[in-house]
């Protein structure tokens, strides 16, 4: 007996740990995902001390009309926008409304998805009939012309505006993928086991069903954090998201469109870059996260 | 070592463990108030019947099953798959799920209390506390996500409100109880770390934590290897004549209703065929199903032969025939069985067959 105790708790050092654990693990040793976070981290202190990277302030420094268009410099690393403003400071302080409106929707899409899908999944019958035909409805809206057409029904595009459109037209896709993971988790014995010993719905969904579904949404969160940064940058673009004198990445390549064919590349590569990377960096990580949380895909 | 060898009394392991303080909370928070009558019998099924209605029609699993547990008593409920036998255990338990299960008639009278006509709410408290139940697949039945012993520990939780450390604590000892060894380090383990039969032990383990009055097994060991099965059987029936519980095992597989159980219901499409101690039942069984279920068992002595089968498949239960429901199958057959559904007789010393032709079949 005492060997067997003495043997295994020295099994124990090199015990692995919990799916959760397991994961956390898998991700810290790759490579990829490592560098997405770095990546993101950096986007992250763009967002939120711009300071800490330009000179300049967040409204992007004194902007000379006689500096137009200038090429990278000692000076101007990045050049000079159209309108004379350094564009090294207009990368950095373009982060912040882009980086706002991708975590704010993310977490409000996610929020309003899990409960509806957790509800419809859980619960089921009329419940879900009646949930799932909302999704349905919604999900049938066409992302780009809903965003425009909303968007210039508000009149009023700011970081606010711009976010809500967004989580109108986003949480669908979120709400559908919980609902099959509760489906799915809730036909598993555990469930049905912890039904038997006396658990209460309440403590089934939060103790079983969530931690048991939730990665799927996990993984597409991460994707839509890209999503939402590029989907910002295309409204903007368009006219219909931040406007001026907001500084955004969308409005920097919105100005630089029309001179950089014109001899100006610098006007778009360097906004475009940015906005570029930071997407890459999250649907890396969204691809790395999936990796990590389904086993099956290794 | 086997692993059954160290199984302990209750009473150096925790259960009895401060006796006098854990029983005075154990009343506080028991499920009592519900009028629970402590001379009334301790499980009696009458005339269940459940369906499932689904799009295709409605299926009736169950269709009048009556049986009866007491104290120490062990009913195997044996049937092959789709016979009723897990929706029966689930209809006690409560867990059907409700759609597209309904229990449409019937009682289910637990110390003389009708758990059926209970409120959702008082039922929760009868679950593992009055009434428990061991599953299948020992593997899935467990969370991933949570330790063995946070998972153990959580029947303290939900029934009696301890507090974390203190149901860690009895979690531990369950262990102990059934025979996991080193359990006071193994609280912290995931439950894939641990092999089937072990896992099989921390379910029984979950489901004895608040010393239930019924237990209830469906199918334990189908899912282990034939060594393992046996320890976890000796387990069952060792902690059952310890508590003195009543203990009903789900099974399709004969050999182990053999072992253990006092008497048998024998299913078949939703309705109790034949019910009997096990001995006179496995000597001569009395109804044409049973009869054919235990030729099918492979024997040693018959090697080399055809092993026989019963022909056919079970009756689509949204299209039961009017007549005895094994009537297509049956080698006894005649043209009353077609139309005439069989009630369930008397046979004779407490048995009790479904079928006209009982003495044929008896004495054949």
């Amino acid at each position: 007996m005492s060997e067997l105790a003495t043997a295994a708790t020295a099994g124990h050092t090199e015990r692995s740990g919990s799916l959760w654990a397991d994961a956390w693990r898998e991700l810290y040793r790759n490579p990829i995902f490592v560098v997405a976070s770095v990546v993101i981290l950096i986007v992250m202190s763009w967002a939120v001390f711009p300071t800490l990277w330009t000179s300049t302030g967040t409204d992007g420094g004194t902007c000379e009309l006689v500096d137009s268009r200038l090429g990278p410099s000692s000076e101007h690393i990045f050049g000079t926008t159209f309108q004379g403003c350094d564009m090294y400071s207009h990368v950095i302080n373009g982060a912040r409304p882009s980086i706002i409106i991708a975590v704010l929707v993310t977490l409000a899409t996610t929020l309003i998805g899990v409960a509806l899908g957790v509800i419809a999944g859980f619960y089921g019958g009329w419940l879900d009939t009646v949930l799932s035909r909302i999704t349905d409805v919604f999900l049938g809206l066409p992302f780009l012309l809903g965003a425009l057409v909303f968007l210039a029904l508000l009149g009023e595009q700011n970081i606010w505006t711009v976010s809500a459109v967004l989580v109108v037209l986003s949480w669908p896709p979120i709400t559908r993928i919980m609902r099959g993971s509760v489906i799915q988790v809730k036909a598993l014995d555990y469930v049905e086991a912890a039904r038997a010993l006396g658990a209460s719905n309440m403590s089934i969904i939060f103790r079983h069903i969530l931690p048991n579904s939730i990665a799927p949404v996990i993984v597409l969160a991460t994707l839509y954090l890209g999503g939402f940064v590029s989907a910002e940058a295309t409204l903007t673009f368009l006219g219909v998201g931040l406007q001026i004198p907001e500084i955004s990445w969308g409005i920097t390549v919105a100005q630089g469109q029309d001179y950089a064919i014109a001899g100006y590349p610098h006007l778009l590569i360097f906004p475009c870059a940015a906005l570029i990377i930071t997407v890459l960096a999250f649907i890396v990580m969204g691809d790395a996260m999936r990796d990590a949380l389904d086993p099956r895909g290794r | 070592m086997s692993a059954t060898q160290d199984i302990k009394p209750a009473d150096t392991v925790g259960i009895g463990r401060e006796a006098s303080e854990k029983q005075s909370r154990k009343e506080a928070a028991r499920s009592d108030a519900l009028g629970f009558d402590p001379s009334a019998p301790l499980l009696e099924v009458e005339d269940l019947h459940v369906e499932f209605r689904t799009r295709e029609g409605v299926a009736h699993a169950i269709n009048g099953a009556s049986f009866s547990l007491s104290e120490g008593e062990t009913l195997g409920i044996l049937g092959e798959s789709g016979s009723g036998k897990s929706v029966t255990a689930q209809a006690i338990m409560g867990i059907l799920d409700s759609p597209p299960a309904f229990v449409t008639g019937g009682q289910v009278r637990l110390r003389g209390v009708d758990l059926l006509t209970l409120p959702e709410e008082s039922r929760r408290l009868v679950r593992a506390d009055r009434v428990a139940m061991v599953f299948q697949d020992a593997l899935s039945s467990l969370n991933p996500v949570f330790t063995v012993g946070h998972q153990l520990a959580e029947p303290f939780r939900i029934h009696r409100g301890y507090s974390k450390q203190e149901a860690r604590k009895e979690a531990a000892s369950l262990l102990d109880l059934v025979g996991i060894p080193a359990a006071s380090g193994r609280v912290h383990d995931y439950p894939h770390q641990f092999s089937g039969g072990m896992r099989q032990r921390v379910m029984i383990a979950m489901a004895l934590a608040l010393d239930p009055d019924v237990l209830i097994a469906d199918e334990p060991t189908t899912a282990l290897d034939v060594t393992v099965q046996a320890q976890i059987m000796k387990l069952l029936a060792d902690l059952q004549a310890e508590r003195n519980m009543g203990l009903i095992l789900i099974t399709h597989d004969m050999g182990v209703v053999a072992d253990v159980a006092d008497k048998i219901c024998v299913m078949y499409a939703g309705r109790i065929v034949e019910r009997a101690d096990v001995h006179s039942t496995y000597g001569n069984p009395a109804h044409p199903y049973t009869k054919a279920l235990l030729e099918s068992i492979p024997r040693v002595d018959l090697k080399g032969q055809q092993l026989a089968t019963i022909e056919g498949l079970p009756p689509n239960l949204t299209r039961l025939p009017d007549g005895c429901s094994f009537e297509p199958r049956c080698s006894w057959a005649r043209e009353r069985c077609r139309v005439d559904d069989p009630p369930l007789y008397d046979v004779g010393a407490g048995r009790q067959s479904a079928c006209h032709y009982y003495e044929e079949v008896l004495g054949s």
